[in-house]
């Protein structure tokens, strides 16, 4: 770990390479940990530097690519010309159950493939035509949705007016949402239209039967490579019942009675802490905040639960990490000696930046440095629960920033996304990718862990990057 | 091949105004095209004696897309042999007119349209440029002279002024000149001398004065230009005389717009306005366009 004038000092030399005016924004979002100091957070979710590489996508890629994809039973319309919604196909990894075609579309792509005539003359009354194809097509469907690419707000399409008519004419909901590419700074106020559009559409529209006392709720798990299966494993070990995922691998039917269950417990916070508190002010009902990467933050994570429900789940909490922990052991066992003592550096979006830390530690890793792509300032709060001091802050960090950081900290392995992963690998860093689990997975619970493990162990530990030499090292002999 | 664009606030009589005057260029043996820019597509009507059926986009609604038109199809020829074109494009309230614009320009463009031996081509455009779309005609190797349609009346002069300043911003990166104001005649007091100060502030000159004249009225209920329905009129040798002028016209400036204020003094010392009036005759939120 560096100290804190070590990283002080690595973050005005990386600044130096900067224009005065670029150099006053972006220092506002680099900062090193220090416990001590109030002030010293970063800022966050405003506009990125123009002329830097950014990670960020849309306000589209929030609502579509996160919130809404994930819903199984519902088709989702990409509306607008066909590149959108085609080059985010199935890229997240939010894996469903169910027989495609009939109850699951999430291996599909629809889109209203604007033409110039569409522009011209409005999308509209494709729209309306797409709908009841869709649903000739598809009857088993549940609903659609609307998802607006930005011509549709650029040339006023009235979606709103089309969802309504087809509603009435298919008797399913069909939910417009307002998620055009150019609103907002980052994918970020796409998760909050998408929220709102639940809300406004969906929610409470349905009563949950068989209702128990543990019902609950599991909100901002996507199902990642299978990971809320695994979370729902773990929680219903301990007897709670989770009626209802938020939304890897829902179905219309869940979101639609979640305002029955107990309680909410939120994992992505950034995502969907919009929708647990609206479900707080109107139905009451109270939300916590979990973690479940790594047996310390999910033994934690559980005795939180437990704490919120009755002596039954509290015992059932102990039993269960009593349990599990000896399989736990093992992996730390077999993995930590391979891995310990290895420094990280992430870079990834949502919960991730902070949630991961406490699986990399229970190997004995050590996380360096740290950001968000679309955090806010809540996220970074939470942030400082997790690091100690020295660790680098970097908010919406740009390419030039990233790379230098990992040049002059030198960590072991580069944990972060698909537009950084070749360039990491090209310095010859081990890396994984933290958005998709590099076509693996899940990570999230007990199971979880084991393959956490292995695959850090697997990126850390493959000689691959000792065997290239490339043509620029050659020269040199 | 000259390109012209004719703008100018909506009602001022823009597409009457070219129509008449691209009838008497073609009357003096000039091969012309008008290319209308509007969604309500009557930039042709007097020419074709029939409001255009065949636009651009609605043809390429009806078909597909514009890669399954052919030239001949919205090309269409008129009195005397001037070629006529509609952009065409959605009924108000909906899609995008301005594309429908781009759309339309670029595809006479790429299928020949303007490589048919014409000597100038007139382009009609909306009333308002409120998006780049309705900017098109004067961008970049398409109209490089423009003329401004006004009248004596207020708004019609805040309109000319803030189309003064959209070409004062194509002007710096590109060829486009001011070439002049038409005065449509609305019979206002002193509209001629008003005019022509207008026009010396912008830099330019007001090319012609056509007088108000009833004929104008019955020939359109015709379906035709002066020129075609009563050429012995007083009022035909108007429009032949602006034509005359614009075709011999070299008086291509970047306009100088006018601040706001400037503009109200103009009103206040043509007597059109009192200096008192001025606050609460101009609306605020004009005042907020035009600064």
């Amino acid at each position: 770990m560096l100290t804190i004038e070590e990283g002080k000092k690595i973050i005005e030399e990386v600044l130096e390479a900067y224009p005065e005016k670029t150099k006053l924004k972006r220092e506002k979002h680099l900062a090193v940990h220090e416990e001590a100091c109030s002030t010293c957070g970063v800022k966050s979710n405003v506009k990125s530097a123009p002329g830097v590489m950014t990670a960020r996508g849309c306000a589209y890629a929030g609502s579509k690519g996160v919130v809404w994809g994930p819903i199984k039973d519902v088709v989702h319309i990409s509306h607008g010309p066909v590149g959108c919604g085609h080059y985010s196909w199935s890229t997240r990894r939010n894996l469903a159950d169910g027989i495609v075609g009939v109850n699951n579309f999430v291996p599909f792509h629809f889109t209203s493939d604007f033409q110039e005539r569409d522009i011209v003359f409005g999308g509209d009354k494709k729209l309306e035509k797409i709908i009841h194809e869709i649903n000739g097509l598809f009857p088993l469907n549940n609903g659609l949705s609307i998802q607006s690419e930005c011509p549709v707000g650029l040339i006023g399409d009235d979606i709103e007016a089309v969802a309504k008519k087809t509603t009435k004419d298919i008797g399913k909901p069909v939910v417009p949402v307002r998620c055009e590419g150019f609103r907002g700074v980052s994918q970020s106020l796409g998760h909050h239209i998408a929220n709102d559009a639940i809300r406004d559409h969906i929610i409470g529209t349905k009563k949950l039967d068989n209702k128990t006392k543990y019902d609950i709720a599991l909100i901002g798990d996507y199902n990642i490579g299978g990971d809320a299966w695994e979370a729902k494993k773990l929680l219903e070990e301990v007897g709670l019942k989770v009626r209802s995922i938020w939304s890897g691998d829902a179905t219309l039917e869940m979101l639609q009675t979640a305002p029955d269950v107990k309680l909410n417990v939120i994992h992505c916070y950034r995502s969907m802490n919009y929708i647990c508190r609206h479900m707080e002010e109107t139905y009451g009902i109270p939300w916590v905040e979990i973690n479940l990467f790594g047996p310390t933050k999910v033994a934690e994570s559980l005795r939180k639960l437990g704490e919120l429900f009755d002596d039954h789940i509290k015992a059932n909490v102990e039993k269960a990490i009593e349990k599990n922990m000896i399989a736990m052991e093992k992996t730390i066992e077999k993995y930590k000696p391979r891995v310990g003592g290895k420094k990280v550096m992430l870079y990834v979006g949502g919960l991730r930046p902070r949630h991961t830390i406490g699986a990399f530690e229970d190997l004995g890793m050590e996380v360096v440095g740290t950001g968000y792509e679309f955090g806010h300032k809540d996220d970074y709060e939470r942030t400082k629960d997790y690091i100690k001091d020295g660790v680098i802050i970097y908010d919406d960090v740009t390419a030039y920033e990233f790379e230098e950081f990992v040049k002059k900290i030198n960590p072991d392995l580069v944990a972060s996304g698909i537009k950084e992963k070749y360039v990491f690998q090209k310095m010859g860093k081990p890396f994984r990718q933290m958005h998709s689990w590099d076509y693996s997975g899940p990570y999230h619970g007990w199971g979880g862990f084991e393959i956490f493990s292995r695959d850090m162990d697997m990126a850390l530990n493959s000689p691959t990057w000792q065997l290239v030499t490339p043509k620029w090292r050659q020269a040199g002999k | 091949m000259r390109q012209i664009a004719i703008y100018g606030k909506g009602g001022i009589g823009k597409s009457t105004t070219t129509q008449n005057t691209v009838a008497a260029m073609a009357e003096m043996g000039k091969k012309v095209m008008i290319v209308g820019c509007d969604p309500k597509a009557d930039s042709t009507r007097l020419i074709l004696h029939s409001k255009c059926q065949s636009t651009v986009m609605e043809l390429a609604r009806d078909r597909g897309s514009v890669e399954d038109l052919v030239l001949e199809d919205v090309l269409l020829t008129g009195y005397r042999d001037i070629k006529c074109a509609e952009s065409g494009g959605p009924e108000p309230g909906v899609g995008c007119a301005g594309r429908g614009v781009i759309t339309a320009i670029n595809f006479l463009e790429e299928n020949g349209a303007y490589d048919t031996g014409l000597d100038m081509v007139f382009y009609d455009v909306l009333g308002d440029v409120v998006c780049g779309g309705f900017a098109m005609p004067i961008r970049e190797g398409k109209a490089q002279e423009i003329y401004i349609v006004t009248s004596g009346e207020m708004m019609a002069m805040y309109a000319a002024n803030n189309i003064a300043k959209g070409i004062l911003k194509y002007a710096s990166t590109g060829k486009v000149r001011l070439a002049g104001l038409i005065c449509n005649s609305r019979q206002v007091d002193k509209e001629y001398e008003l005019i022509e100060a207008l026009a010396e502030r912008l830099g330019t000159q007001m090319i012609h004065f056509i007088p108000r004249d009833n004929v104008v009225q019955r020939a359109e209920l015709r379906r035709q230009t002066v020129i075609e329905y009563s050429p012995e009129v007083a009022q035909a040798q108007e429009y032949r005389d602006l034509a005359k002028k614009i075709y011999e016209n070299k008086n291509f400036v970047i306009p100088t717009p006018l601040e706001m204020e400037e503009l109200e003094d103009l009103l206040v010392k043509y007597g059109f306005l009192s200096a008192e009036e001025v606050a609460e005759t101009v609306p605020e939120e004009v005042a907020e366009t035009v600064a």
